[in-house]
């Protein structure tokens, strides 16, 4: 009860005209980072990060957690309807959201992607508030074999459930893990693979990796597809809304599973690419139709933006109790916590509980204002994109770039994204897997140290994975992920059926 | 009439003298401030306390642009600053890393391309151990890790730093053999000690702090040659000044701090040294920065000049002999 308390404290703190409207103008700006190709929300959250020093941290993180919410809506919205990704984490929603588009049934879509995401972060908010308390203790049980059992799990999901084939997941990791261990190495204090080359020694930040792969690689391959997007006129009647939304229940099954996965993945750090895709290929195994899927299946839309939403959310929570950021978002937002004085970790929830509470009180306002905005923005925003390409495109590129500088005030950052835009298209190319990629940039060096930090724990032995309860199930279900699919695999291959995994 | 004029020729001269100054090196375009760790590390909060400071004081008329350049553990600063040869438009806000970091990695950078400015204050460190552990003093901490060689985990922040240098000192005054653990900073080592995950931690006061009002944590002695400056109580009616030092404690490490220093790249104008000793000399004084080095529990001392190299010298020498004990000088 003492939580609800807290909630209701943070409403007061956040109820305020000032507030709602930093809450709208987040959202607006978020939905438009969103609906731009390679402008996503952890770019938008760290461009508008220093306009934030000023502000007193409540009306800051309130600025920007709206502008991620929006990001998240905007980032559907162009996956729907040009088959562009905006996020990362809405590349499973173009699956099934866009092939919907196409037999005109977009209002459809958009209505279910955005009341779904509603609802999975909806969840993510509920568990936030329930836990958060007995959070800031669990958190002191986590040491690093614990945290690498998390890491190991996420990347053992990936391999297993990710989508494409298992070896190719596999190796996209390994180029994100050699990219990870450039600069400083944090447990020997050398330093590594940076040929002497000054410009490495900071490292590769996935910002500019995520920048080049996704923006500029999508940019080529759409300029190949011969300079125009594929847009789908949207119009959203309230109508055709309330249609949608009284056939959501019938979906209940898929909103609740993917919220479950969304939260999990939230909480440990595997983030919304993660939970989306990994809802996704749950929601097609457990389909009595799978064949459906792809082909414009409503339940392919919902379990993904459910997911991907209840991680959004639920990555709040790791990150102010732990610490450690649950998406590449939370990641910019934790080091603007640290600017603006606060210590994130378990004493902030008793040192700071007016900062806590309000945000977690304007996490429920700021979807329900996310969800608002968007259902009437859409028209003006899709219409963005009916600009010819060639206008647009350099204007993407320009974003791109001036992104890729902000990161780290450098020159070369802009050549390195401009690298990881050809790598980008020739993985796509390839059929190779960008996620996989990304995952490994974002949390490799983290699960190296982790699992560096825990050889010195045990002078170098592999038992102290499974010195505990806590860490012994963590292991016990990353091999789990990481074996089952592999086995399924095996046995429908033997029986002679096509995998249905094969065509995510 | 008499005291008047005196007063009046005083004035003439501060003036004289000030213009004079400024005649001498003054900034010509905006100055760059090269934060060499991450945002909201121990630099980037002693480089933004000066920037507030100076531009509250309107100590330099130019506008100051904060850039944070941490990676290779403050490496990158150096090299930037490195970069900046002869501009004294780039100042460079560090530790004593600035003159350790290349014994113990190949970096890009050499001490010499820096040019000492000043010191501002000296971070202290602490012995910290578990709230709820049984020693109640330095002393019998150390007697229980002699009895169990390998048994105790020490942990702190990165590799080759700071931390682990004081580690090796006390294992080598003390003969005690303990597993340093490196975390990505501070604040990590503080919740790995809060968790019981390690037995102690060399932190900072401010890395610490959060967790010691919390009674997850507690001071047992403080590497200083005197007592902390006496303050508010922080956890159990005990607060900085409380502490013993470890001297007193029976752990015979007479000091251990590490200077917050400034720095410009190599040949700048030796009047624009003058400037900027000027302008760090004035913030050091004011009650904004006497309230953030009491807050932070640090020890402010204003260094600069023959003070400064001489401090760096000795300092130098200390770490140096560590190194080379543990093998760590990068060939």
């Amino acid at each position: 009860m003492d939580n609800i308390a807290s909630l209701m404290h943070g409403f007061s703190v956040v109820l305020t005209t000032h507030h709602i409207l930093l809450m709208m103008a987040g959202v607006l700006l978020g939905i438009l980072v969103g609906v731009l190709p390679g402008l996503g929300a952890p770019n938008g959250v760290s461009l508008m990060l220093p306009l934030t020093f000023t502000m007193d941290p409540v009306s800051a993180i309130i600025l920007l957690t709206s502008l991620y919410w929006g990001a998240l809506f905007g980032g559907s919205t162009t996956s729907i309807l040009f088959n562009i990704p905006g996020e990362p984490s809405s590349v499973a929603t173009t699956f099934d959201g866009h092939p919907m588009a196409k037999q005109g049934r977009a209002t459809e879509a958009l209505s279910f992607a955005f009341l779904s995401a509603g609802f999975g972060a909806m969840a993510g908010v509920i568990l936030i508030t329930l836990l958060s308390g007995w959070v800031a203790n669990f958190a002191l049980r986590f040491s690093s074999p614990e945290y690498f059992a998390v890491y190991f799990m996420t990347f053992a999901s990936f391999i297993g459930l990710g989508g494409a084939s298992p070896f190719k997941s596999i190796v996209a990791m390994g180029v994100g893990f050699a990219l990870a261990s450039i600069g400083m190495d944090s447990v020997s204090g050398n330093v590594r693979l940076t040929f002497e080359f000054d410009a490495l020694l900071a490292g590769v930040s996935f910002l500019i990796a995520v920048i080049g792969l996704f923006g500029i690689g999508e940019l080529l391959l759409t300029m190949e597809q011969g300079l125009k997007f594929e847009g789908v006129a949207a119009k959203v009647s309230v109508r055709d809304v309330l249609r949608t939304a009284a056939k959501l229940p019938r979906y209940w099954v898929a909103l609740l599973r993917s919220s479950a996965i969304g939260i999990w993945m939230g909480i440990t750090p595997g983030g919304p690419t993660a939970a989306s895709f990994m809802s996704y290929a749950m929601a097609k195994r457990s389909s009595r139709d799978p064949a459906k899927f792809g082909k414009g299946e409503p339940e392919g839309v919902i379990a993904p933006e459910t997911a991907d939403h209840a991680a959004g959310s639920a990555a709040m929570l790791p990150m102010l109790a732990l610490g450690i950021p649950g998406s590449a978002t939370a990641a910019v937002m934790m080091g603007g916590l640290m600017i603006w004085g606060l210590n994130p970790g378990p004493m902030l929830f008793i040192e700071r509980p007016d900062f806590v509470w309000g945000l977690i009180a304007s996490m429920y306002l700021g979807n329900v204002v996310a969800v608002v905005v968007v259902l009437a923005t859409v028209p003006i925003f899709a219409s963005i994109l009916k600009i010819p390409f060639s206008i647009v495109a350099p204007l993407i590129v320009m974003i791109c770039f001036i992104g890729a500088y902000t990161v780290g005030s450098k020159e070369f950052d802009i050549w390195v994204a401009l690298a990881f835009g050809l790598v980008g298209y020739v993985f796509k190319k390839l059929d190779y897997p960008i996620a996989p990629l990304v995952l490994a940039m974002v949390i490799g060096d983290k699960a190296e140290d982790a699992f560096r930090q825990s050889m010195i724990f045990s002078q170098g032995s592999l038992s102290i994975f499974w010195s505990n309860a806590l860490v012994s199930t963590l292991m016990a279900i990353g091999l789990a992920l990481l074996v089952l699919p592999l086995i399924g695999r095996v046995s429908l291959f033997v029986r002679g059926r096509k995998p249905v995994l094969n065509a995510l | 009439m008499k005291t008047f004029s005196i007063t009046a020729a005083i004035t003439g001269a501060i003036a004289f003298g000030g213009a004079g100054a400024a005649q001498a090196w003054q900034p010509t375009k905006p100055v760059e401030f090269v934060v060499t760790s991450g945002a909201g590390g121990g630099t980037d909060n002693f480089a933004r306390m000066i920037q507030s400071i100076i531009s509250k004081h309107k100590l330099i008329d130019q506008s100051i642009v904060v850039v944070n350049k941490g990676g290779g553990s403050g490496a990158e600063g150096y090299i930037h600053g490195k970069g900046g040869k002869g501009d004294a438009h780039r100042v460079i806000f560090g530790t004593n890393n600035a003159y350790l970091l290349p014994y113990v990695a190949k970096l890009g950078y050499k001490f010499s391309d820096l040019t000492p400015v000043a010191a501002l204050a000296l971070d202290e460190f602490l012995l910290w151990v578990k709230g709820d552990s049984p020693y109640a003093d330095a002393k019998s901490f150390v007697e229980a890790a002699k009895a169990k060689p390998m048994g105790f985990k020490m942990g702190g922040s990165q590799s080759k730093d700071t931390d682990q240098t004081l580690t090796s000192m006390i294992q080598d005054v003390t003969g005690a053999k303990m597993i340093y653990v490196p975390f990505q900073g501070g604040s990590a080592a503080a919740v790995q000690l809060a968790g019981g995950h390690i037995d102690s931690n060399v932190n900072n006061p401010n890395e610490n702090i959060g967790q010691w009002k919390a009674g997850q944590v507690k001071p047992l002695c403080v590497f200083s040659p005197v007592r902390l400056a006496k303050g508010e109580p922080v956890f159990d009616g005990k607060g900085w000044g409380d502490i013993p030092t470890c001297k007193e404690a029976g752990l015979p490490i007479e000091t251990f701090q590490m200077p917050r220093t400034v720095w410009l790249p190599a040949e700048v104008p030796a009047d624009a040294v003058t400037f900027y000793e000027g302008v760090l000399e004035k913030v050091s004084q004011t009650p904004e920065w006497k309230e953030f080095v009491t807050r932070t529990a640090q020890t402010g001392r204003f260094m600069k000049g023959k003070e400064l190299t001489d401090f760096v010298a000795k300092d130098d020498a200390a770490n140096k002999k560590v190194f080379e004990a543990e093998g760590w000088i990068a060939k």
